[in-house]
């Protein structure tokens, strides 16, 4: 279980980088709007690097909770 | 591991909704801008707070016919989780309205019904700390809790609806559907609220065995 999460994680992560450094797009997209989105940035401004450190946050935070409920559950058999 | 599939939709649900929530798109909106993505974080908290709430009255008014401790121990940890999520709703709602709003707190009826509904909860928690006597406590508290739980509905949902609130769906505001004309707001959302209130469901089933555990361990001593 732990190691199939792990790389899980792992492999989400590369796959992210991928597409964090694929895209040069410039923004002058963000322009073309009258009010300021990060329509262009979402591309060429790294966002995706955001959005991979999040998810391994909230992986890492439900990795260790699956850990919890193990303990809790070898204690119960006890 | 058959058990624990609803955990592990709560993960995928959550990471979802983190992908879903900043990579998709939203409506272009004056003031709000990007923060509109905000609805998929803060709002999920409250939802997962009433659900937890809600699981918390239905062991109350089952500890009352049945007498059985465990219904009383659920009643009490979902609130103690369901409390953490309340606080995050507040801290985060708060983060918003400083730059949406100009203030973290203006004057709202829906902030100031949510402040109220918290003490309430906190009072449930020091009434329970206050009675010594087991069956007592279980009692008294469990009979709160079902007068507390509609006055929480009451101030959160309906009296902000009934005047001018600065939350969306008050008042003369537009609310979320008319926001988001497209609909492509709504399946992240929701995404996020389901995986978010099956990790509140998941805590507090943590913390009753938990308990569980320890109400055994005091009696063998």
């Amino acid at each position: 279980m732990k190691k199939i999460s792990l790389s899980l994680v792992l492999s989400l992560i590369s796959f992210l980088g991928v597409f964090a450094q694929s895209d040069t797009v410039t923004t002058v997209m963000t322009q073309a709007y009258q009010v300021e989105m990060a329509t262009g940035l979402r591309s060429s401004g790294k966002i995706w690097v955001v959005v991979s450190v999040l998810l391994t946050l909230v992986i890492g935070i439900y990795i260790f909770l699956f850990i919890i409920d193990k303990k809790v559950k070898n204690l119960e058999n006890k | 591991m058959r058990k624990n599939w609803w955990k592990i939709l709560a993960a995928v649900f959550v990471s979802a909704s983190v992908i879903g929530g900043f990579m998709g798109p939203v409506p272009v909106l004056p003031i709000l801008n990007e923060t509109i993505r905000n609805v998929y974080f803060h709002v999920p908290m409250w939802f997962t707070m009433i659900t937890l709430y809600l699981i918390s009255v239905i062991y109350s008014i089952k500890y009352l016919s049945s007498g059985k401790p465990e219904h009383d121990l659920i009643a009490v940890e979902s609130v103690n989780t369901g409390i953490i999520f309340c606080f995050l709703g507040l801290l985060t709602g708060m983060q918003w309205a400083n730059i949406t709003w100009g203030a973290p707190w203006p004057n709202d009826p829906k902030l100031n019904g949510s402040a109220i509904a918290t003490l309430m909860y906190l009072a449930y928690l020091v009434l329970r700390n206050a009675l010594d006597e087991e069956q007592k406590r279980a009692r008294i508290s469990a009979v709160y809790n079902i007068f507390a739980f509609p006055i929480l509905v009451v101030l959160i949902y309906i009296l902000p609806k009934m005047t001018d609130s600065l939350h969306p769906g008050s008042g003369g505001n537009s609310n979320f559907s008319e926001i988001d004309m497209d609909n492509y707001m709504r399946p992240v959302f929701y995404t996020a609220v389901v995986g978010w209130i099956l990790t509140g469901v998941w805590i507090s089933t943590l913390r009753y065995r938990i308990r569980l555990l320890e109400n055994k361990a005091n009696k063998i001593d």
